[in-house]
């Protein structure tokens, strides 16, 4: 056989010390500048680290992008929904007038909204496209309160890192760091199209992230919680989704 | 190099064909634009079972859903392939790899090269014997410089986030739904790569070029110069 040359095997010696040396650098960077997603762990965990730390450094403030208005979408996809339990039917039957946000975990006062509540905290529209991770879309406006209004009415811990968001429906809650929680675009949506916002598209009361795939944008939304870790939330993953299999950042 | 980030983009590869497949399953519609769903008309449709129960396909079951797992090694296939092209793209111009090796050579650039070159009309000398001719090289320098980068484009494009920094990625293929559409498209010329490149070898002498390709080491038959070339 060819002798593999002391230089080769010095050379290639060397580049595997660099590399795990390097890795072990990068994990402990990431890990300091919180670049590391709940579900960070497991086989899948260094590429969405990657995504997510790539996505975070890149462009923390970045815009979604939004659309004029004659792009609005003239047949939004109303993508199903598991059926309704008996407390969603009883607010629906008096048209959402007792539906209540509750705000609490690491606040320094925790708060119990109605949606006129929210929208006298600030309202805000955006035309913006909703996609879904099957890869159909559609373009809406979606009128609503921005979640960083309302978590600085109840005064979020500097200790907080992500806040919590949980809907009516069973298994429906998520989690967003504090770059999405605190970005101008997501809202708590109220408002669609100038008109109330749909049940179908989850009215009375639904979280839009446009910067991340549709399943991030929850329905129904009863709760947010701040938290400064998602250990113990769950199975510590960030969201019902990740516990399904689906990745808990989804800007891709 | 060469042979261990090949290996490296075959094993990326073969995971994002698999994935990006079972992607499609999910909604196995294209359109064209910045916004597609069922409720619009497709571009065009390909005739298989869905694994949603929301699309219309004719068929009267559901795949099962496979998007949970498939996403997260599409994307961590990705970078692999990603980290991989940048190395490999780094290393091949500071060796000259490309333009020793995959540069059409100087006096072989001519449309009766490429002819004879397609023909297998090429003179068999030693030279010749060891190094690719002018459309292999033309193919080889396609895939790595058009196709790749083209479907990475086409694949961040529809990223959320990654079009949040940098819109015009998406905006100048005409929209999400384009880009959805081209990154089939592309992902596909690279699968016809794949097959006809797998087919060459075949014809070449498979396990005399495997064995090439992963001990670095040249075939018995060719160093003798028999009629393997």
């Amino acid at each position: 056989m060819s002798p593999i040359s002391r230089r080769k095997l010095l050379t290639g010696g060397a580049v595997t010390v660099a590399g795990v040396a390097g890795l072990a650098a990068a994990d402990r960077i990431a890990r300091r500048y919180g670049l590391i997603p709940p579900d960070g762990g497991g086989v899948y965990g260094p590429g969405e680290t990657l995504t997510y730390a790539a996505q975070r450094v890149m462009g923390k403030h970045a815009l979604a992008r939004e659309f004029p208005r004659g792009m609005i979408s003239k047949s939004p996809f109303m993508n199903e929904v598991a059926p309704h339990n008996d407390e969603f039917k009883r607010h629906q039957a008096v048209n959402f007038r007792d539906w209540t946000l509750t705000v609490d975990g690491m606040v320094a006062g925790p708060l119990s909204l109605s949606v006129e509540d929210l929208r006298a905290l600030g309202t805000r529209s955006q035309i913006t496209e909703v996609v879904c991770e099957e890869g159909w879309s559609y373009v809406a406006e979606w009128i609503g309160t921005p979640v960083e209004a309302v978590l600085r009415e109840a005064g979020t811990l500097p200790q907080v890192r992500y806040i919590v968001y949980t809907a009516m429906e069973k298994d429906g809650w998520d989690s967003l760091d504090m770059a999405d929680a605190l970005h101008p675009q997501t809202l708590l949506t109220w408002g669609m199209n100038d008109g109330d916002l749909p049940v179908g598209f989850g009215g009375p009361l639904r979280m839009r992230v446009p910067r991340q795939l549709g399943y991030k944008s929850v329905k129904y939304v009863m709760r947010l919680t701040a938290t400064d870790s998602m250990k113990g939330i769950g199975k510590g993953l960030g969201s019902a989704a990740a516990e399904g299999g689906y990745a808990w950042y989804s800007g891709i | 190099m060469v042979r261990w980030t090949h290996w490296l983009t075959v094993i990326a590869f073969i995971a994002l064909v698999i994935t990006g497949g079972e992607l499609v399953i999910s909604h196995p519609r294209f359109y064209w634009g910045e916004t597609g769903n069922v409720n619009m008309k497709p571009l065009f449709t390909i005739h298989i079972p869905s694994s949603r129960d929301t699309v219309p396909t004719g068929y009267g079951y559901v795949m099962p859903d496979q998007n949970g797992w498939s996403r997260y090694l599409h994307f961590e296939a990705a970078w692999l392939a990603v980290i991989t092209g940048v190395v490999y793209g780094i290393a091949g111009f500071w060796t000259g790899h490309f333009r020793k090796d995959l540069l059409p050579a100087a006096g072989e650039r001519s449309w009766r090269d490429y002819w004879l070159a397609f023909r297998g009309r090429r003179a068999r000398d030693d030279a010749g014997a060891r190094s690719y001719n002018v459309v292999q090289r033309t193919v080889y320098l396609g895939v790595i410089f058009v196709l790749f980068p083209l479907v990475i484009w086409t694949g961040l494009a529809l990223s959320p986030g990654f079009n949040a920094v940098l819109p015009f990625f998406v905006d100048v293929l005409g929209g999400r739904q384009s880009a959805r559409t081209l990154h089939f498209f592309v992902s596909d010329l690279l699968v016809v790569f794949l097959v006809v490149h797998i087919v060459m070898i075949a014809l070449a002498g498979f396990w005399s070029r495997m064995r090439e390709m992963i001990t670095g080491g040249v075939g018995a038959d060719v160093v003798v110069g028999k009629e393997r070339v």
